[in-house]
């Protein structure tokens, strides 16, 4: 099924030999011009690009201090060398978080340190030549942007911010990436990283009512661009689109419905996540950051509650405030913005949600932690609760559950393979092969603990895993959505199963 | 741009081999498309590419896969109104797959 050699999965995650060079072809498609222009970049590589590129790097470590600061800070311990999930499942090394930083640290230092001027052989400084950027495209496309080598860096130098810096550059010299370009574009004119229109979408959250309906006999309602509503949902268009994320969309339409809130979608900001942040643009990721304060404003919420999607909680739990406030026309008695795993396990602890644990028990589940919400953000006011309050639903609504080794979870998690704009089939391999160390931890609980499902939040990795759970001998829908779980656990007032329910107890 | 060439016509097609102009589709080149994948269509095949045009005729967008397994659901029976029966038919992912043979764009974003 595979054009590349799938790695095989070891009894334990395994750092490789170094096989220098083995992934340097692997690369995405370069974005059109279009794609390009829509998003302010020029069309194509610029006749000047290697002088263009210096000047914007330039610009950019006087912009952003950390870059300089993590540019010079290296002290080479190797701390990082076996933390990318990259390196341990392609063996290249420039998927060392190292050597992909010194992709960039060795144009910095040519351009920008007086031995790097001088003596740049000494330094290990090098020219921006045409070889070096193809460099750049292809490894700062192998990197999903996780923050995982961090966490384990004794400077904390952030590779992330290198990799947004270096495709910052890209695009602006006219090498931007077709899969995220595309996509901010269909932001802009559509609305979602889609592309579904207004009647398209209303037309599918029609559909999903009449199936709340037809299995409950409960008129659960989905509603579009309702004014006056206190809820303002943003959620990844993935959820109107895809299995297993349809489920989860399900489940936070009944929980609004249970507990009694009136909420809304919104077809201008129907899209949680923001590419700008892959894309490491500051400009686009406000931009898309804007929308969604423009729909709040329009439809007069109170509220404003983030579904399921891991980046899109990193840009809002962190920056939406700074992007796209003051937020002073929302209820200041709540989070803003808040997680709807907050809000649904607030409810869990009130007793508004009649549970029924056992409707979960054909499944044994682990949870697999989203890098942008395990390094980058919290659910909830107290250190830790990113990792606590998904655990403590998946716990209310689930008799079994078992986490896998504390190493691969949550400050310490692998990333699925597919996030940081990687979620593009043309490239597979570097998805697959990043996938092994999760797939590796999944496999211990699987044979060990009788774990049958992964839960997981976040579009990108539910896509990410019900693609590449094959190709290591797990089925597709193995990988569920947490509100999913919800959802099927959650016995509605005046269902079917609530009179069921009560014959069974009579 | 790549092209397919069939039958004294020159489809032209993106990197990944989704056609460049919907109003250049026709039954011949799904049916090429297919043959290009290793895959024959068949009857099941066609109910799924024919909603999937009909539905992209309306709205601009392929759709959902509720909304595709519903309406296969009710045209060929409960039994088949699921994703496991469009992964059947194409193994690539129905949305993609049917959708490259429908001759519509393939769906970005997170999915």
């Amino acid at each position: 099924m595979a054009d590349f050699e799938v790695p095989s999965i070891k009894e334990d995650i395994i750092v490789p030999h170094i096989n220098p060079g083995v992934m340097e072809q692997s690369g995405p498609f370069v974005a059109k011009p279009d794609h390009q222009e829509a998003l302010g970049f020029p069309g194509e590589l610029v006749d000047n690009w290697q002088e263009a590129a210096v000047a914007k790097m330039g610009d950019m470590l006087k912009k952003y201090r950390s870059l300089k600061v993590f540019m010079d800070s290296c002290v080479k311990c190797g701390a990082c060398t076996d933390k990318c999930h990259y390196f341990i499942g392609t063996a290249d090394p420039k998927n060392m978080p190292v050597g992909r930083q010194d992709l960039f640290r060795k144009v910095y230092r040519r351009y920008f340190t007086l031995a790097g001027k001088f003596f740049p052989k000494l330094v290990g400084a090098s020219d921006f030549t045409e070889e070096v950027l193809d460099d750049w495209y292809n490894y700062f496309h192998q990197c999903s942007e996780c923050r995982r080598c961090s966490v384990y860096c004794p400077y904390g130098i952030d590779t992330a911010e290198i990799t947004m810096a270096a495709r910052e550059i890209m695009a602006s010299i006219g090498k931007g990436m077709k899969y995220s370009n595309e996509i901010i574009g269909k932001v802009y004119k559509i609305g979602n990283n889609l592309g579904l229109p207004e009647p398209a979408l209303a037309d599918t959250l029609e559909g999903l009512e009449e199936e709340v309906e037809d299995d409950t006999g409960v008129a659960v309602k989905y509603p579009l661009d309702q004014k006056g509503a206190e809820i303002l949902l943003v959620t990844p268009s993935a959820d109107f689109f895809a299995e297993p994320h349809v489920d989860g969309l399900i489940g936070y339409g009944k929980v609004f419905h249970e507990a009694g809130v009136s909420w809304t979608l919104s077809s201008k900001a129907s899209e949680a996540a923001n590419f700008g942040l892959f894309i490491g643009s500051y400009e686009n990721m406000r931009r898309i950051s804007l929308r969604i304060r423009e729909a709040a404003i329009d439809l007069g919420v109170k509220r404003l509650i983030f579904g399921e999607c891991g980046h899109a909680w990193r840009v809002a739990y962190s920056f939406l405030n700074t992007l796209a406030g003051p937020f002073d026309f929302l209820d200041q008695r709540y989070p803003i913005p808040q997680h709807i795993l907050e809000f649904t396990l607030g409810e869990l602890e009130k007793g508004s949600l009649n549970i029924d644990k056992s409707l979960n028990d054909d499944m044994t589940l682990t949870f697999h932690d989203s890098c942008n919400v395990a390094r980058a953000s919290r659910i909830g006011s107290a250190p830790g609760s990113q990792f606590e309050t998904p655990r403590a639903v998946i716990k209310a609504v689930c008799n079994n559950f078992v986490d896998m080794r504390a190493d691969t979870i949550k400050e310490g998690t692998f990333c699925c393979g597919g996030g940081g704009g990687l979620l593009t089939d043309d490239l597979m391999e570097v998805r697959v092969k990043g996938a092994l160390p999760r797939m590796t931890a999944l496999k211990d609980v699987v044979e060990n603990e009788g774990v049958t499902h992964m839960a997981a939040i976040c579009a990108i990795c539910k896509s990410q895993f019900s693609k590449v759970l094959p190709y290591y001998g797990f089925g597709m829908d193995q990988i569920v959505s947490v509100h999913q779980l919800v959802s099927n656990a959650l016995i509605l007032k005046g269902s079917e199963q609530e009179s069921e329910q009560a014959e069974a107890e009579a | 741009m790549a092209a397919i060439e069939l039958n004294g016509k020159s489809y032209e097609v993106d990197e990944e081999g989704y056609l460049a102009d919907l109003n250049q589709w026709d039954e011949d080149i799904a049916k090429e498309m297919a043959k290009l994948d290793g895959a024959e269509l068949t009857d099941a095949h066609w109910e799924v590419i024919n909603f999937l045009r009909e539905y992209y005729e309306e709205y601009q967008i392929a759709p959902a896969v509720r909304v595709l397994t519903k309406a296969i659901g009710k045209k060929l029976g409960k039994d088949k109104g699921n994703s496991k029966y469009l992964y059947e038919l194409f193994p690539y992912g129905p949305a993609k797959q049917a959708c490259k043979y429908a001759g519509l764009p393939k769906p970005t974003g997170c999915v």
